[in-house]
């Protein structure tokens, strides 16, 4: 069983709480220990950043104190938390004079930040320590030819915190192909699906997400798979505004990659959060059960 | 006195800018560029012409939505998402007034619902944004909202954070070491 500091993010427990409810049940089958970093807080987020960027420093730096003193990896499935954190802790090293700043205030709070701690998506962690052939020997139910779109988002990839590439990324493929699926040709698989600007200025954004369920489409998917809770949340709830402005019908299910691969292990869809699933997964779920009556006659 | 380029030099994200050879790679790259009043390549132009009060007051660095693709392809390592962040963060600091996006406003509601429950409420955040900006907007957006609401992907109660306090305290404390 290997150990791991958890960090959720706060979406987690929100508006992905699929995300939050199928990291947990996968986590066990596959031979993972996520610990919950107690009294953990937000990670400092973009928007703080540019409101007061020493600020949101800070906000990070106390959870990274936190998980380096648990003496564990700290792994978060939200790939904004993972860029928020990761860039606490590098400009947090190349600033010594800062960190002692940052040192100072956490002080009165007990906590002390060193910059030794090892700062992963939890998709990078399934990818690499976990390893798509280990859990290719898990799957319960194969997904049989269920047609894919991986969506990277841009977090996970970009700026360069991850090991996987910026434009054209394969873990996620790997991942998706491991259960039996096929992940489809989806070149805007590392696209931007318009952030937290969906709030503030969703008449300008809505084409970029218009653009990446056209491109699913084009490609034959089923499906698309995203580990980004804010990725999720635009494809998916965003979908029907989509339809209104740009007159289209998209009907394209949106699941995280830890529904998924928890649907493959055999896991019910209750327990993975599909229920919070607002473009119904209805199509997927009828796919894998057919697959499977025609695979057991 | 500072010029205004060494001025965005000092502060955190903006580091790089003087490598800039204005090849316009970031602008090319950017998927809000046509929304930019100053694309990314633009703005560092006039960033180096010294154009302070125009760069500050601009709505262009708001559109940013932080993919950082021009960051990744820049071939001089300028970082011109990370440049974004710096200038929005200069421009909060000294009180600019923004027209044209509601971003800002979007992001100080964010800020506020972290301080004020350690983590992002997102229904109080959202709430506090429209009635803020404009509450008819709250009105168009009543079926995105209702729908995570009814799909349980909004609790309208904020969680109860244990490290709340002690996050508050931290931050005050900063705020002291910051101004001596």
């Amino acid at each position: 069983m290997k150990q791991y500091s958890y960090y959720p993010g706060c979406s987690a427990e929100a508006t992905a709480i699929g995300l939050g409810l199928s990291v947990e049940v996968i986590a066990k089958p596959l031979d993972m220990e996520l610990i919950e970093i107690e009294g953990w807080t937000c990670c400092g987020s973009t928007p703080y950043g540019s409101v007061d960027e020493l600020e949101s420093i800070v906000v990070a730096a106390r959870n990274l104190a936190l998980a380096e003193k648990a003496g564990l990896d700290l792994v978060t499935p939200c790939s904004s938390c993972f860029v928020t954190l990761y860039r606490a802790h590098i400009h947090l090293i190349d600033h010594p004079r800062l960190m002692a700043q940052v040192n100072q205030a956490l002080a009165v709070a007990g906590l002390a930040y060193h910059g030794n701690l090892r700062i992963r998506h939890l998709t990078e962690v399934l990818s690499n320590d976990i390893t798509p052939e280990v859990i290719a020997s898990k799957v319960k139910r194969p997904l049989n030819g269920l047609k894919v779109a991986p969506y990277y988002g841009c977090q996970l990839v970009r700026p360069r915190y991850g090991t996987d590439d910026t434009e054209f990324p394969q873990s996620l493929d790997r991942l998706v192909e491991c259960l039996g699926a096929e992940a489809v040709y989806f070149p805007l698989k590392a696209r931007c699906c318009g952030g937290a600007l969906t709030i503030s200025e969703e008449s300008r954004v809505l084409g970029l997400i218009r653009k990446l369920l056209d491109n699913a489409l084009e490609n034959s998917a089923q499906c698309i798979v995203t580990p980004c809770p804010l990725c999720q949340t635009n494809l998916d709830a965003y979908q029907s505004r989509v339809n209104s402005k740009f007159k289209t019908h998209y009907n394209l299910p949106v699941l995280f990659i830890t529904q998924l691969i928890g649907l493959a292990l055999g896991i019910d869809s209750t327990s993975l959060g599909l229920n919070t699933n607002i473009v119904s997964p209805g199509i997927v779920l009828e796919y894998i059960l057919r697959q499977e009556v025609k695979s057991g006659a | 006195m500072n010029t205004f380029v060494e001025e965005v030099a000092a502060t955190p994200g903006g580091e790089h800018i003087l490598s800039c050879i204005q090849c316009g790679t970031c602008t090319g790259s950017c998927p809000m560029a046509s929304e930019m009043e100053y694309p990314p390549r633009k703005i560092i132009a006039l960033i180096r012409a010294g154009m302070r009060d125009k760069v500050l007051s601009s709505s262009s660095m708001w559109f940013c939505l932080s993919c950082h693709l021009c960051s990744c392809r820049c071939p001089r390592g300028v970082k011109p998402s990370e440049l974004a962040h710096a200038l929005e963060s200069l421009a909060t600091q000294h009180g600019y007034r923004v027209k044209g996006t509601r971003t800002p406003a979007m992001y100080r509601s964010f800020v506020n619902s972290i301080k004020g429950n350690g983590r992002v409420h997102e229904f109080g955040m959202m709430l506090m944004f429209y009635l803020r900006t404009n509450p008819l907007a709250a009105l168009k957006m009543l079926p995105v909202g209702l729908k995570l609401l009814l799909h349980k992907r909004m609790p309208l109660i904020p969680k109860k954070v244990k490290g709340k306090e002690d996050l508050s305290r931290i931050i005050q404390k900063f705020r002291e070491v910051r101004s001596n």
